[in-house]
């Protein structure tokens, strides 16, 4: 059976007949949120969404030219992005649970933060067995040196320290206690860079 | 035992026979069922079915195994009109952004209905292969109970069924060769299962408890695994300790595809030596897969059993680019790697240099993205277009999303002449884009949207299309009712849904899931799927 009509929107003005609250005559093309406004209890705040969907109606254009003015946001999250599967993100979170909750048997995952580096990394510290060990590990993955541990000056040789947190809220110098007890006390570790590194180690 | 088809030449006495009878194959039907028997691709099955009607006869008569890639697209009972001889069958039910929480709980997809008609029309069915369907204990039981030859079961992505339904299988299932439960929603009770197969138990070739969480019985499963000479594929759960794998391997140093259980474990040098001994046995390993929570020491042991790997799944292994490149090295004959983005630019430059045979690579997201220290640099450029599965034997598969305008679209409509699944999510910038897609990819079989602004206009602008396509799924689109009855009403012959969710305007059409069916509008839909 054919049909020679023509579906298109203009023909049949299907926004005129339409119930919707924007004003008569707004067009339906203008650049909206497409993570949409629609009340939905599965999306994200509508402003995160807009935030980031006017930024790459807008911007992406002039960010492709290099123009790096418009400040983008540090995080523009848009949820359902990137697309994992939620048997995956149930799993991996499932894991994370787990390596917090219990400590002895899984992991004990720390995060470390370098002073400068725009992202953080996260280790394992029942991974490695002593300090030579885990200082390496840090030197591999933020590609620098630290310098040689000495009881009386801290780290030599080099412009960073490896600092860590401890359970009281404290900023320590990693390697003055046992291994055994610094693991256990550990909460996340910094690599101190500069000036600040040097003043530890003079204390 | 198959049934006999009953000599299908007509009276010759009828008027259109005489020619037709002279003109039939020069050998008996038997002989073209023999030959056609031989043939396994689907396509060239559909093709041959085609040629004319004692073709079609034969063709049906010989088929024994049946792909139904839309549960809702055909009712069994006209399958197995179609099709009496039937030993394998493989389902899949919901659309695929059901992975993705899209789709309400409880929206259909039951193999039971399916299983019920099945227990008299296919009584020799052999294999059962489900996809994102439903599926219950009670189901399992009768499937256990209704198919003495049964041999195989995989479940992917389905729910609805307990340890307890695996319990039936394993109980009853006495020809059983394969079990592979994968990335199920399963309510893991306990591992009892497992000590359910028969002590003369030794058929099984195939066993995939991965994805499972509760301790089976390590003495049945090594019992298991001893006695079953055939078997070529083990996937253990997190359960099991890098000792017992061992156990294990050495147990079946035949094995294709292993799937390591936990690698926590502290080795002592000589458990260290003793299970490098047992990977490099294994001369016949073509897959790797498990690998969560790895560590640096673990991934040596496993580098003289890489030798024959063709896949390396490291898809829940956490590595670092070193730790990488340092495997790939060991293996020169991949074909086929996932891994997680934690790798980085240096381990996918180590892929590219290490594997010259490779032909897919899959990169998962590692981090969670609502975790807030995970920041993806001040770059708004991000690279949004992800190709999946460029594989040049198999058709393609794209997924785009992410800020990408409508000139994508158009390039994809012009040069993605092979195009047969496309995903998109947060892209485009109006109807043109879809409707670029949809008048440009001749073979493009499922369409998935989500989030993008294409609407009523794009939706019908070749509403013909759809009867060519599989499925088609749009949802957080600018789609209305209106829209959606209006493609129901031009083609009655394909099945428009939408799912209708609360507090939402009742004119958007929230979810619209469109495919076309010979059986008709779904009789077994929940409240909340509105069948225009």
């Amino acid at each position: 059976m054919e049909r020679s009509v023509n579906y298109g929107g203009n023909d049949l003005n299907l926004e005129a007949t339409e119930l919707r609250l924007g004003l008569p005559g707004s067009d339906e093309h203008e650049k909206q949120s497409y993570p949409s406004v629609r009340i939905s209890n599965k999306r994200a705040s509508p402003e995160v969404a807009e935030e980031s969907s006017s930024l790459s109606n807008s911007n992406v254009s002039d960010a492709r030219n290099g123009d790096q003015d418009s400040a983008p946001p540090a995080k523009a999250q848009v949820v359902g992005w990137p697309p994992i599967r939620s048997y995956r993100r149930n799993s991996f979170q499932q894991k994370k649970t787990e390596a917090d909750g219990a400590g002895a048997g899984a992991g004990m995952y720390v995060k470390v933060s370098m002073d400068g580096a725009p992202y953080l990394r996260k280790v394992d510290l029942k991974v490695y067995k002593s300090y030579p060990m885990l200082l390496k590990a840090l030197e591999n993955l933020f590609k620098l040196t630290i310098g040689e541990y000495s009881e009386r000056e801290g780290y030599n040789g080099s412009e960073f320290a490896p600092t860590y947190e401890d359970k009281d809220g404290d900023w320590m110098l990693v390697g003055d206690v046992p291994w055994d007890m610094f693991i256990s006390t550990c909460k996340r570790l910094r690599i101190m860079k500069g000036l600040e590194a040097k003043g530890l180690g003079c204390l | 035992m198959n049934l006999k088809r009953k000599n299908p030449n007509p009276d010759p006495s009828s008027p259109d026979s005489d020619e037709s009878t002279q003109l039939s194959s020069p050998f008996p039907d038997e002989v073209l069922e023999r030959v056609l028997s031989l043939l396994n691709s689907r396509k060239d099955r559909n093709s041959v079915s085609l040629v004319c009607k004692d073709w079609y006869d034969a063709e049906r008569w010989s088929r024994t195994h049946v792909f139904i890639g839309n549960c809702y697209s055909v009712s069994p009972e006209i399958l197995t009109r179609r099709f009496p001889n039937i030993r394998s069958v493989t389902l899949k039910g919901k659309p695929r952004f059901s992975d993705f929480d899209l789709v309400p709980p409880k929206w259909g997809a039951c193999v039971h209905s399916w299983l019920l008609v099945f227990a008299t029309k296919y009584h020799f069915l052999e294999e059962l292969r489900l996809k994102r369907m439903t599926v219950s204990d009670e189901s399992l039981k009768f499937l256990a109970l209704s198919f003495p030859n049964f041999k195989a079961l995989s479940l992917l992505s389905c729910d609805g069924f307990s340890t307890d339904g695996l319990a039936s299988i394993t109980t009853h299932c006495k020809n059983l060769t394969e079990l592979d439960i994968q990335e199920n929603d399963i309510d893991d009770k306990s591992g009892k299962w497992l000590s359910c197969f028969p002590e003369n138990f030794m058929s099984l070739e195939v066993l995939n408890f991965a994805n499972l969480n509760s301790d089976v019985n390590f003495e049945a499963l090594e019992r298991l695994v001893s006695r079953c000479k055939s078997l070529r594929v083990l996937k253990v759960n997190e359960n099991i300790t890098l000792e017992q794998l061992q156990r294990l391997l050495v147990l079946a140093p035949h094995l294709r595809e292993v799937g390591t259980g936990s690698l926590l474990q502290e080795l002592t040098p000589h458990q260290h030596s003793e299970l490098k001994s047992a990977f490099s046995n294994c001369k016949n390993l073509n897959i790797l897969s498990g690998f969560t929570e790895v560590t640096s020491i673990f991934l040596p042991v496993l580098y003289p059993a890489c030798t024959n790997l063709t896949f390396l799944n490291l898809s829940y292994a956490v590595l670092q680019s070193d730790e990488l490149s340092n495997l790939l090295i060991h293996c020169p004959l991949l074909q086929r790697l996932w891994v997680l983005d934690s790798v980085e630019d240096e381990g996918l430059e180590a892929v590219g240099s290490n594997c010259p045979l490779l032909e897919e690579l899959r990169v998962f997201p590692a981090a969670d993205p609502h975790e807030d220290e995970i920041v993806h640099g001040n770059c708004p450029d991000f690279t949004h277009f992800r190709l999946c599965i460029m594989n040049p034997r198999q058709p393609d598969y794209q997924t785009v999303s992410g800020f990408l305008t409508d000139l994508t679209f158009e390039y994809i409509g012009k040069y993605a002449k092979n195009l047969e699944t496309l995903s998109v999510a947060f892209a485009g910038s109006s109807d043109w884009g879809m409707e670029c897609v949809l008048k440009g990819c001749p073979k493009l079989r499922k369409l998935e949207i989500r989030d993008c602004p294409f609407g009523n206009a794009a939706l019908l602008s070749s509403f013909r299309k759809y009867e060519s396509m599989r499925s088609l799924w749009m949802s957080g689109c600018k789609v209305t009712m209106n829209g959606c009855r209006l493609l129901a009403q031009e083609m009655p012959r394909l099945n428009v849904e939408v799912i209708k969710e609360c507090g939402n305007d009742d004119c958007q059409a929230d979810k619209l899931y469109v495919y076309r069916s010979v059986a008709g509008p779904r009789k077994d839909a929940p409240p909340f799927v509105l069948t225009l």
